[in-house]
């Protein structure tokens, strides 16, 4: 089937393009939005097996409103031959899969955790009923566009090289009626989550900003990276939003998450489910965490989490 | 400026549970609900209303029980509502359901404004604004953390990955709510059973002006079941010195310290 990656820096191209080759595409085209890449990205598309890259460069995408996006690239796949066009699940990428999607008569899926290929139709699963749930799809039009959940496969080069040539599209574009005044980046701690092999998440049973000191010095005993639930960063702002796991925060797969002070509600869980090993410790013993959990300690985190660090200290 | 917010019934996704031996989801008798996103959207409208002066007017699509969840959204401070509970209605996918509630809205009169959640409380895809917005034609903003309006000029602040974007929305315009956006209020008892005066009317398939195949599906679902989980479930009940050491140990034996 014809699939077609869009993304816009070499990292989330290139896991894509391995992703296309994945599910049996041996040669995908990129779609490419703005002025043409530079020959160092060209040439790491070529290396990630690219056949073309289908570049729209207009002056209303200069702000990449998602209305002038979708219409781009709904101009790409405009021919209904069987197409596949994938992208990431990032909050643009969001926005912009289904209403690309709905321009041209696709089905679509976001924050596809798994996506295979049977036939001609994308067969894919996502967290369903407030992470309670998997559900399984399969996308029966002939256009179809997933936006899949990134960092999931490591990125490889194509066996042989594809060709990467440039081949410019012509869309009629209107621009948007969106402007955009300005870009703050956030004031970043860039701490990568989903690359971690060891979490440690804290939930509402910790009582105060200080208090995550205890939280802090079990991660460093672990080497982990500390991840919590949404009151903690997004109500009390105790930390950063980066740091956020669940339904709409990140999504980890570490090899050991250990879950302090939460109860375990599903919008928090569905972020952890891939862990390896879950440790809970919570005083409650009737917490929904610890059916999660492969060790569970039942007692009070301010004497457990000082305790657990000098254990872990003796090693 | 008169602002129409979009509103999904939920099922209380807390209370959920799943069937042992199939893993299906039991959702019979759970109560049903607005999501948190949706309120937000609701209550941004609401605060723009009362700076500005409008109208608010909530559309929603749902169960036979809306009519009585519709309440809360009226008694925060809707003015009006419009429901949709006719199961003729009832989507099979994000395509169809953006389908209808865009008929609903071209019925409904004019807007300035459409508001709803960034992702609704049960699926989160976020798929129907921005299908919506396609259909109307209206440009979208998502992920709204901030919204003002001056000088008859509406701008807001979305979230992105690394950064805030700062943007100014030429109206019409849909744009979708996150939980930064504002605290929703909780409503006293008064303006709840004042929300049983206010007006609330239904739409049916006659009123929508459909396309024939607006509800064909476009994917089929394969399998809707809670993720297997197999945990070891082992427990340490002693006091916090014993426990740490027991458990410091089986952490050592899984090679995960």
């Amino acid at each position: 089937m014809r699939t077609i990656v869009y993304g816009r820096t070499a990292d989330e191209l290139t896991e894509l393009l391995t992703r296309a080759r994945e599910l049996g595409c041996e040669a995908p085209d990129v779609a490419w939005l703005g002025g043409e890449p530079d020959a160092d990205l060209q040439g790491e598309l070529a290396r990630f097996g690219a056949a073309r890259i289908l570049v729209v460069d207009d002056p209303a995408l200069a702000d990449m409103t998602t209305d002038v996006a979708a219409a781009a690239l709904a101009g790409i796949m405009s021919d209904d031959a069987p197409t596949l066009l994938l992208m990431g699940s990032d909050l643009r990428g969001r926005e912009l899969a289904p209403r690309t999607a709905h321009i041209v008569g696709a089905a679509c899926v976001v924050d596809a955790l798994s996506l295979s290929l049977e036939g001609d139709q994308a067969v894919t699963e996502r967290y369903a009923l407030g992470g309670n749930t998997v559900a399984g799809e399969r996308l029966t039009t002939p256009r179809q566009i997933v936006a899949v959940n990134m960092k999931s496969v490591e990125p490889e080069p194509a066996p042989s090289p594809g060709a990467a040539s440039v081949e410019q599209v012509t869309v009629d574009l209107t621009p948007s009626r969106i402007k955009v005044v300005e870009t703050r980046p956030k004031p970043s701690e860039s701490v990568n989550l989903e690359d971690a092999e060891t979490l440690v998440c804290v939930g509402r049973g910790i009582e105060k900003d200080g208090d995550l000191e205890l939280v802090n010095q079990l991660a460093s005993a672990l080497g982990g990276e500390v991840g919590c639930t949404r009151p903690l960063s997004h109500d009390f702002h105790w930390l950063s939003e980066e740091r956020m796991v669940g339904i709409s925060g990140k999504k980890c797969s570490p090899k050991l998450n250990v879950a302090i002070g939460l109860s375990g509600e599903i919008q928090h869980s569905v972020g952890i489910m891939g862990s390896k090993v879950i440790v809970a410790i919570n005083k409650d013993k009737s917490a929904p965490i610890f059916k999660l959990a492969d060790y569970g300690v039942v007692g009070d985190l301010y004497q457990v989490l000082p305790a657990l660090v000098k254990e872990l200290g003796q090693g | 400026m008169d602002i129409i917010v979009l509103m999904k019934q939920v099922v209380d996704l807390e209370q959920v549970r799943i069937k042992h031996d199939t893993r299906e989801p039991i959702l019979d008798g759970l109560p049903w609900l607005f999501g948190e996103f949706d309120k937000c959207a609701l209550e941004g409208a609401l605060r723009l209303k009362e700076a500005h002066g409008g109208t608010v007017k909530v559309i929603a699509q749902g169960h036979p029980k809306l009519k009585e969840t519709i309440k809360e959204a009226l008694a925060m401070g809707a003015d009006e509502a419009v429901l949709i509970t006719d199961p003729a209605l009832e989507a099979p996918d994000t395509a169809g359901a953006a389908r209808v509630l865009a008929a609903a809205i071209k019925a409904s009169g004019p807007y300035d404004l459409i508001m709803a959640g960034a992702g609704s409380a049960d699926e989160y895809t976020g798929q129907v604004p921005s299908r919506i917005a396609q259909e109307l034609d209206l440009p979208q903003v998502g992920f709204v953390r901030e919204i003002d309006l001056a000088d008859g000029k509406l701008t807001a602040v979305r979230d992105l990955e690394q950064a805030h974007q700062v943007v100014e929305v030429e109206t019409p315009a849909l744009v979708t709510a996150v939980s930064e956006l504002n605290e929703p209020r909780l409503p006293p008892l008064t303006a709840i059973l004042r929300a049983a005066r206010k007006p609330v009317s239904e739409l049916g398939p006659a009123d929508l002006n459909l396309d024939a195949d607006a509800l064909t599906p476009s994917l089929e679902q394969t399998s809707n079941l809670a993720p297997a989980q197999a945990r070891k479930n082992v427990m340490f009940e002693a006091a916090p010195d014993e426990a740490a050491a027991e458990l410091a140990k089986a952490l050592r034996k899984e090679g995960m310290v």
